[in-house]
């Protein structure tokens, strides 16, 4: 049997995060009383008609720039209809020929190496309802509208992603990526992103794609990722024991994790697109265009190459850092204000983000700003401060957006390098310590570790390390040659 | 003089004088209405006890010395595809029976914002699909003129009531001519203004691109005193046109010397009923009289407007109307067993005849395989017949035409035979696919004492000089002046 190949484009539709609907002024917010967001646009009551949300606009162009899509000057609007209960105009506005952004790619990394999948399109369209199952047989089903008319920004990508990995790259890069953008959370357990994909297989080489499979239902990335692995590997099966893959929709059931086919009837849409005559065409114009083009955020792998070139700082910390376009923002916001770049990364990577997700806290409410962290290191640095200390002025800061230096001044904080507190300190422990003593001085060098960190408990940390590390070695090699 | 024949004009300067009070001119319409709407059937809802209370409020208002707005206390009458708060709304179809509109349409708001009382909802063809207003689930509006025949339609109750006295005014909607068509045939003026000057808002969507809202009353001057208050730009309406506010009855009165009446050869074809020639014939020679030039012009694709109508118009149709499914109101069929059983009896059993037929044919010009033969080449077609008008309008000023190829024609005459009923149509479709303005006006009567409509048809937003055309040639005729028997 040949070497098979797997052939994968995703399309992938996201909620904007628009305050109000696509085509009226209802609120998006998410998990309201059941039809409590809605108004007779989007309840598609006799007579209303749609009004295109600017925002809702300007996010798709916003997204279509940073793909390095060419945005159409000309757009519209069609219908795509079909008749089902959670829609209740029974067609989706939806952009069919002339899509707001044609082309463009998304850079991803997917082990360790940079690839570019190709973008087909990006349009905008309407969300539709959802159907609310009736919990007692026998009872009516029902239809919570207010998801309705939520905008959505479809990404369709090329079939240029090569494996079920490869795909979760794609899902993750994107999701960050619009992320940067601030136009859409990505949250695929709420629903905000939702992720259908083309599955086909040939062998390695062959230029013709195989028959295309659709699939469907996968509510999470790993969804994804599990779902593409068994269609793959379906296909493959399908191939080897001589039969024809079908171009089909089928459907992935977590439960079982396995596709399965979607009932013919289901599929068996003819969406009759026409232009939407409620709209008018939409014109982009070259300025909004820039205007819009001069607001783009760098990149997320752009802005990782950068911070590793301009600030020296390990791949890793990079990785982390800008894992969140706000925090990559306040990272560099504490260089901009006097920070040493690795001990800022050092700071906002352990005790930073630790505290933030003990609390369930975003970056958004911290009350840390990047004047407190160049303060911190520099009293830490400075040796104002020990570095035990210093996590625990950092853990008030966090809690009470104090400054460090009146933290360190009403608590009594201060670094103690006082020479003859510090003697009578090593003294005092030395003394208590017979045992560590004689393993030091029998060669166990490590034994000094025992002393100090008595030293600093004594002080409750506040002792300067150094210091007290040079003291004690003095007095007991001092010692040792006295006998 | 009798209050129910004032027009709007008159009757709002006498409650404003206080000559004449609001609450006596709403009492005479709805007598008015109780003595002759059982015969002619223009109301499928009279909305009698708030109408007098309103007129009373206004009354109460222009007594308080209140400034009185341009319709204070002047009933209007409103086809029932135009949503008002708290009322129903049907398209006269069943399938909308017991819908109560939760809103209000734009251009009800802007009626009452100018001191307007609702008299009644109005009835109509079965989601306007029709040109004799004998497709409602309400059953039939006859002809004032003549009970034995059709009004015209779709606007047929908006139009009768008017025509009939029992209101001095009414709002209808036009997607083919469903103003112009049964203005003509009741003798009175009905305007289609350009696409996009008057707000779609509130009023249900026959074919998107088409619709266009226009006042019916009995003089041209009330026409343009009801298009300055319903027209303009409205932000819920992404069709609607921003432009400048217009002032259209102050510019009314101006002579038409030197103004060019263009004739188009393809409106005046073979068959064409002589008494509707000659009455068009005469009204021109009546206009050349007053100093306007008559000249030859063409519209040369004329004789694709029809079916290019029939695509476009049952093409948006066909998707407008899929909403209507039993799922969230209106009527829902009986027991369904599952979805699509509730799908196909509500529909099948909500809908009348005419209405099935344009969606089938609808949902066909737009299926895989034959859009691009049908649509598309509609699309293309309306292009042409666009650029007709605008060439027209290089030699011309205003376009005068029949309204109707013939005057009203017997109840039941062409309801077995849709295709003739489509030709009723075929002079008013062509201005809806250019999106231009035309009025239907009083000129002349058959033998049969039946009404004819001569059609004017203007540029794109030259609402203006249609008007003040229109306006010219009803000063010097007295056809708009003359009453039906009923
Ligand atoms: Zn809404």
């Amino acid at each position: 049997m040949p070497d098979y190949e797997a052939v994968i484009g995703l399309e992938v539709h996201v909620q904007l995060k628009t305050r109000s609907k696509i085509f009226c002024g209802c609120p998006t917010t998410f998990g309201a009383e059941p039809n409590t967001s809605v108004c007779p646009v989007c309840l598609g009551l006799p007579g209303s008609l749609p009004v295109l949300n600017e925002t809702a606009l300007r996010y798709s162009i916003l997204t279509g720039i940073m793909l390095g899509s060419t945005i159409s000057s000309f757009s519209k609007f069609d219908r795509k209809n079909y008749f089902y209960p959670d829609l209740p105009k029974n067609y989706q506005i939806s952009q069919y020929d002339l899509p707001l952004c044609v082309g463009g790619e998304l850079e991803i990394e997917f082990e360790g190496k940079r690839k570019r999948i190709g973008i087909t399109r990006v349009h905008l369209e309407e969300d539709a309802g959802k159907l609310v199952h009736a919990e007692v047989e026998g009872e009516d089903s029902g239809v919570d509208f207010n998801r309705t008319g939520v905008p959505l920004l479809e990404i369709v990508s090329e079939p240029e992603i090569s494996s079920p990995e490869e795909a979760f790259a794609y899902l993750k890069g994107l999701k960050l990526t619009l992320q940067y953008l601030g136009v859409s959370d990505c949250d695929m357990e709420k629903g905000s992103l939702r992720c259908d994909a083309n599955v086909s297989v040939r062998p390695r080489g062959e230029k013709l794609l195989g028959v295309k499979v659709e699939v469907k239902n996968m509510n999470s990335f790993r969804a994804v990722q599990k779902a593409l692995a068994y269609e793959i590997e379906r296909q493959n099966r399908a191939i080897a024991e001589g039969q024809r893959i079908v171009q089909e929709t089928r459907l992935w059931e977590a439960e079982s994790e396995m596709t399965h086919p979607m009932r013919s009837k289901e599929e068996a849409h003819d969406y009759r697109y026409f232009p939407e005559p409620d709209l008018v065409p939409v014109m982009v114009d070259h300025a909004l265009q820039e205007v819009l083009r001069a607001s783009l955020p760098e990149a997320p792998l752009k802005r990782r190459d950068r911070l590793v070139a301009q600030y020296a700082l390990p791949e890793y910390d990079v990785e982390v850092l800008t894992s969140e376009r706000e925090l990559a923002d306040y990272f560099e916001a504490c260089v901009t204000a006097g920070a040493e770049p690795k001990a800022a990364s050092n700071l906002i990577m352990g005790e930073m983000l630790r505290l933030l997700k003990e609390r369930a806290l975003t970056l958004e409410g911290c009350k840390i700003t990047p004047k407190h962290i160049v303060e911190i290191l520099a009293l830490v640095s400075s040796g104002a401060i020990t570095g035990t200390t210093g996590k625990e002025v950092f853990a008030e800061m966090f809690e009470t957006g104090k400054r460090p230096g009146e933290i360190v001044h009403s608590g009594g904080l201060a670094q103690i390098s006082d020479q003859a507190e510090l003697d009578r300190l090593a003294d005092e422990v030395i003394a208590k310590n017979t045992k560590s003593v004689e393993d030091y001085r029998s060669g166990k060098a490590k034994a000094i570790g025992f002393l100090v960190g008595q030293v600093m408990k004594a002080t409750k940390g506040k002792a300067n390390p150094q210091m007290v590390n040079e003291i004690l070695k003095k007095k007991l090699e001092k010692d040792s040659s006295k006998r | 003089m009798d209050l129910i024949d004032l027009t709007v004009s008159e009757a709002a300067q006498l409650i404003r004088k206080r000559e004449t009070s609001s609450h006596d001119l709403v009492r005479a319409c709805l007598d008015r209405i109780r003595a002759v709407d059982a015969t002619v059937g223009a109301f499928v809802d009279v909305y009698e006890k708030d109408a007098l209370s309103e007129a009373h409020a206004a009354d109460n208002r222009i007594a308080e010395g209140g400034a009185a707005r341009a319709l204070e206390g002047v009933p209007v009458a409103v086809k029932d595809n135009l949503c008002v708060t708290g009322r129903p709304v049907t398209c006269s179809s069943k399938i909308l029976k017991g819908f109560i509109a939760p809103y209000t349409a734009t251009v009800i708001e802007r009626l009452r914002e100018a001191g307007a009382i609702l008299i009644g909802r109005t009835n109509m063809d079965e989601f306007a699909m029709g040109s004799s207003t004998e497709t409602s689930c309400y059953g039939l509006t006859r002809n004032p003129w003549d009970t034995g025949r059709v009004p015209g339609g779709s606007s047929g109750g908006s139009v009768a009531a008017v025509a009939a006295r029992e209101a001095p005014a009414s709002l209808g909607s036009d997607t083919g001519g469903s103003i112009r068509q049964p203005a003509a045939l009741c003798g009175v003026a009905g305007l289609k203004p350009t696409y996009g000057y008057v707000s779609r808002y509130g009023l249900v969507a026959f074919a998107s691109s088409l619709d266009q809202i226009g006042p019916i009353a009995r003089s041209v001057r009330d026409i343009a005193v009801l298009l300055e208050i319903i027209g303009g730009h409205d932000p819920r309406d992404s069709t609607s046109v921003k432009r400048p506010a217009e002032n259209l009855v102050s510019s009314l009165g101006g002579k038409i010397e030197n103004l060019r009446i263009g004739v188009p050869k393809e409106y005046f074809v073979e068959g064409m009923d002589p008494e509707v020639k000659e009455a068009i014939r005469a009204a021109l020679e009546k206009m050349q009289s007053a100093g306007a030039t008559i000249v030859d012009v063409s519209l040369p694709h004329t004789e694709y407007a029809v079916a290019t109508y029939y695509v476009i118009a049952t093409a948006e149709a066909s998707s407008n109307l899929a909403r209507y499914d039993g799922v969230q109101y209106g009527y829902r069929a009986p027991h369904p067993t599952d979805l699509l059983d509730m799908y196909q009896r509500t529909k099948s059993e909500g809908f009348g005849a005419e209405v099935k037929r344009r969606i089938m044919l609808g949902t066909y010009v737009l299926s895989s395989g034959y859009y691009d033969a049908y649509y598309l080449k509609a699309q293309k077609v309306r292009t042409l017949l666009k650029k007709d008008f605008e060439d027209a309008f290089k030699l011309c000023d205003v376009i005068a035409t029949p309204a109707s190829p013939t005057a009203a024609f017997k109840v039941g005459e062409k309801v077995a035979d849709p295709l003739q009923m489509y030709l009723s149509d075929i002079f008013t479709i062509s201005v809806n696919l250019a999106g231009v303005p035309a009025i239907s006006v009083p000129c002349g009567f058959t033998s049969n004492t039946l009404p004819i409509g001569l059609q004017l048809i203007g540029r794109h937003f030259g609402e203006g000089t249609l008007l003040k055309v229109a306006h010219a040639y009803e000063s010097m005729t007295d056809w708009h002046k003359k009453q039906p028997k009923v």
